[in-house]
């Protein structure tokens, strides 16, 4: 296939992704220095109120935003350097936080840490739990008769499919004060259980939620990488006596392992892009995450307006992170391509 | 694979119960949310949060203000609901053979598509309450057997009344079906014509572009809307400088008289959701175009076909699994996602998911709460007969990327 052909083939797919991925991202972080604001301007007021014998009159000077001729208000667009990162980051605070030995305080107080903390601690918690209970189930379906193979199958996708908002609802509403576990556990434990009254609640349900949600994919993953041991390596294994438990830990799991690695990368990349738990949960008081940040930047406030700078400065901050996770992805990549696979 | 488990897999009994006990444990695990949102939204709010499950299962309130089901309903409609679902898997190849001969297979299938629409109508909407009440006054006179007669389920359905109906929940339904069919339709015809070329390429530049796309794939989204969101609401500006030049401000102009509004359009938003998804479709689809044999196209080649000939010509019509795998994928992203949509449409344009907050949000109520529920449960129909029709294809493109990988 000679270049041209190639770039007409490829064409539009090119265009579609420059025009709204890479310019987009470029535009973001461009507009992470710059702040567009209502421009102000002083209006000295006069306001008298009715008195005895003469009017008393006061002068005030007050800051109204300038109207422009067509009703809507007028901005200029001025470069702050970092000044949208600090009021994200607060060093100040955090400085001031550390002098003092509260190092856990920043991670409470400040929204970006708190995404922060929340956003790391999801995706790394999650992936071992998605893991084991994908290959788990992957074994035990890989056990069980053929014929409830398939229903298995479809059932378990269920959870994976699921429009991820819907999912987590399916999961709050059960737990919600009236919801049926709750009500279960309560009758149980013989306490009042109200799982989204404090922070640590919420987490565990969406991560519980996430392992739900993901572990169906490691699963299939998993499981067509079983059909493909080498049964004759088994049996050797077998006979040579090796247990059921050395079996799995060193015949299947290396033959897996490159799956394993797949899921692991997959996993990484979609659980630090945590965001519909945040919504379908409600949590946004206690517990958030970077994704849901930047969307409650742009989310008009009560007045309309939307924090785009500060939503771009924290859209920066969160690829930082996506970089890092990358870096492994694109290292494996690049030694595949070199070696000619 | 061979039919019979092997010796080394063979397992004493005491694990064999645990492996059935643990799957057993997921079974539940899995589908209980999903089957008990759909209970609950049958139920009046007295029942769905009634404190004994019992109660939710059966709902008594529910039956004594309305209407319920007795085990014959149950059973006559469950045969109903197997026969609907077993005769296009049975009757779609025969049927197809019968009334699409000689290569009409389109027109064919469009129109056993609309018979089987007209059966399913005519047999849940006539049908079935005709048999079933004739059963139940049959059956009613014997005793004993009359209690199989005798309501059983409560079940209302006034909350799916007032989703749809009194909230018009079709409109954000009809949004959907916009948004996802043009996303499913560009991305396929965009991604197929980009994975082609570069599954049959070894350049540098076509590496490149991999990578890149696989970087693109793990942008969270809420990046990416950011830097939508300033033109999308300032387009009208942006673009006016387009409609005053000279030429190309005539044509435009032509189309409308101020250049348009991008927010709430829902064309924008299939252009955004395309564009995201394109890294994932190419990556997808050009690990099915790699198992088409390269000699297939420098057979086509060598008759004279040109490369785009060849590909529609030869290479499509064995794509079409993978094509049809990719496209499921893309329709779950367009029709999950709430983060653009919401950002980027406003109310009139609005899809089911991001509709839902409204529900959820405004949870004064007992009542609201078991709407959110049945607008919940309506928006995972799909999805669930969309696992039941396409779950090999799904199986397949969740491995296709995993194989290679």
């Amino acid at each position: 296939m000679n270049r041209k052909t190639f770039y007409l083939f490829v064409g539009p797919s090119l265009i579609m992704m420059l025009v709204f991925i890479a310019a987009p991202l470029i535009s973001v972080f461009i507009g992470s220095f710059y702040v567009t604001r209502s421009v102000y301007e002083d209006v000295t007021v006069e306001s008298c109120t009715p008195g005895f014998t003469t009017q008393t009159c006061t002068t005030e000077v007050r800051r109204k935003p300038i109207i422009k001729d067509n009703g809507e208000v007028l901005t200029n667009t001025v470069f702050v350097g970092l000044d949208t990162y600090r009021t994200l980051l607060q060093p100040e605070r955090v400085k001031r936080a550390f002098t003092q030995g509260q190092w856990l305080e920043p991670f409470r107080t400040i929204d970006f840490y708190k995404a922060l903390r929340f956003t790391v601690m999801f995706t790394l918690i999650t992936l071992p739990f998605v893991l084991v209970v994908g290959l788990s189930i992957a074994m035990a379906v890989n056990n069980c008769v053929r014929t409830l193979r398939g229903p298995i199958i479809f059932v378990s996708l269920l959870p994976f499919i699921i429009t991820p908002v819907i999912g987590a609802l399916s999961i709050r509403w059960l737990f919600i004060g009236d919801g049926l576990i709750t009500r279960g556990l309560e009758q149980l434990t013989g306490q009042d259980i109200s799982m989204f009254a404090q922070g640590w609640t919420i987490e565990l349900l969406m991560l519980f939620y996430r392992v739900w949600h993901v572990a169906p994919f490691a699963f299939v993953i998993f499981y067509a990488g079983l059909q493909t041991v080498n049964q004759d390596t088994l049996d050797a294994a077998t006979v040579d006596g090796a247990s059921r438990w050395e079996r799995l830990r060193y015949v299947i799991v290396p033959h897996l392992q490159p799956l394993i690695i797949f899921v692991t990368m997959i996993h990484l990349m979609d659980a630090y892009r945590v965001f519909e738990e945040v919504i379908g949960f409600s949590s946004e008081a206690h517990v958030i995450s970077l994704q849901w940040l930047t969307f409650d930047y742009l989310t008009p406030d009560d007045s309309g307006n939307r924090a785009i700078s500060r939503a771009s400065a924290s859209s920066m901050l969160t690829m930082v992170g996506i970089i890092i996770i990358l870096i492994p992805v694109l290292r494996r990549t690049w030694r595949e391509h070199r070696t000619g696979a | 694979m061979e039919n019979t488990i092997p010796n080394a897999m063979r397992q004493p009994p005491w694990l064999k119960v645990g492996t059935y006990s643990f799957l057993l444990f997921w079974i539940v695990v899995a589908a209980f949310p999903l089957f008990w949102v759909v209970v609950m939204s049958f139920k009046l709010p007295v029942d769905a949060f009634a404190s004994n499950p019992l109660e939710v299962l059966f709902g008594p309130n529910t039956q004594s203000e309305g209407e319920a089901l007795s085990l014959i309903d149950l059973a006559v409609g469950g045969f109903f609901l197997v026969v609907a679902y077993q005769l296009p898997v049975r009757l779609a190849q025969p049927g197809l053979a019968l009334f699409a001969p000689g290569g009409q297979r389109f027109m064919g299938g469009i129109f056993l598509g609309l018979a089987y629409l007209v059966i399913l109508y005519v047999g849940f909407g006539f049908l079935l309450p005709g048999i079933t009440a004739a059963l139940e006054v049959v059956l009613g006179w014997i005793p004993l057997v009359g209690l199989l007669a005798k309501p059983l389920v409560g079940i209302t359905l006034e909350h799916y009344y007032a989703v749809w109906i009194d909230n018009t929940f079709y409109e954000q339904f009809k949004n959907s079906i916009i948004v996802t069919v043009g996303v499913v339709t560009i991305s396929l015809t965009v991604g197929t014509l980009a994975a082609y070329a570069l599954s049959r390429t070894t350049s540098a530049i076509a590496f490149w572009l991999l990578i890149a796309a696989l970087v693109f794939r793990a942008l969270p989204h809420s990046v990416l809307v950011t830097g939508y969101m300033p033109v999308f609401i300032q387009s009208r500006e942006f673009f006016q400088m387009l409609w005053d030049t000279p030429i190309l401000g005539v044509v435009l102009s032509a189309f409308s008289e101020t250049p348009p509004t991008l927010y709430g359009q829902p064309l924008a938003v299939i252009a955004v959701l395309v564009a995201i998804n394109q890294p994932f479709t190419i990556w997808m689809l050009r690990s099915f175009f790699m198992t088409v044999p390269k000699d297939l196209d420098e057979a086509a080649r060598i008759d004279g076909c040109s490369h785009f000939q060849a590909f529609r010509q030869v290479i499509m019509p064995v794509m079409w699994p993978g094509v049809i795998t990719t496209g499921l994928f893309s329709f779950l992203l367009a029709y999950n996602d709430y983060l653009v949509t919401s950002l980027l449409l406003d109310n009139q344009s609005q899809t089911m998911v991001p509709a839902i907050t409204q529900y959820f949000n405004r949870e004064t109520t007992a009542t609201d709460q078991i709407e959110a529920i049945a607008a919940a449960a309506s928006i995972t129909a799909p999805l669930f007969l969309l696992v039941m029709v396409f779950q090999k294809q799904i199986v397949s493109g969740l491995t296709a990327g995993a194989v290679k990988g």
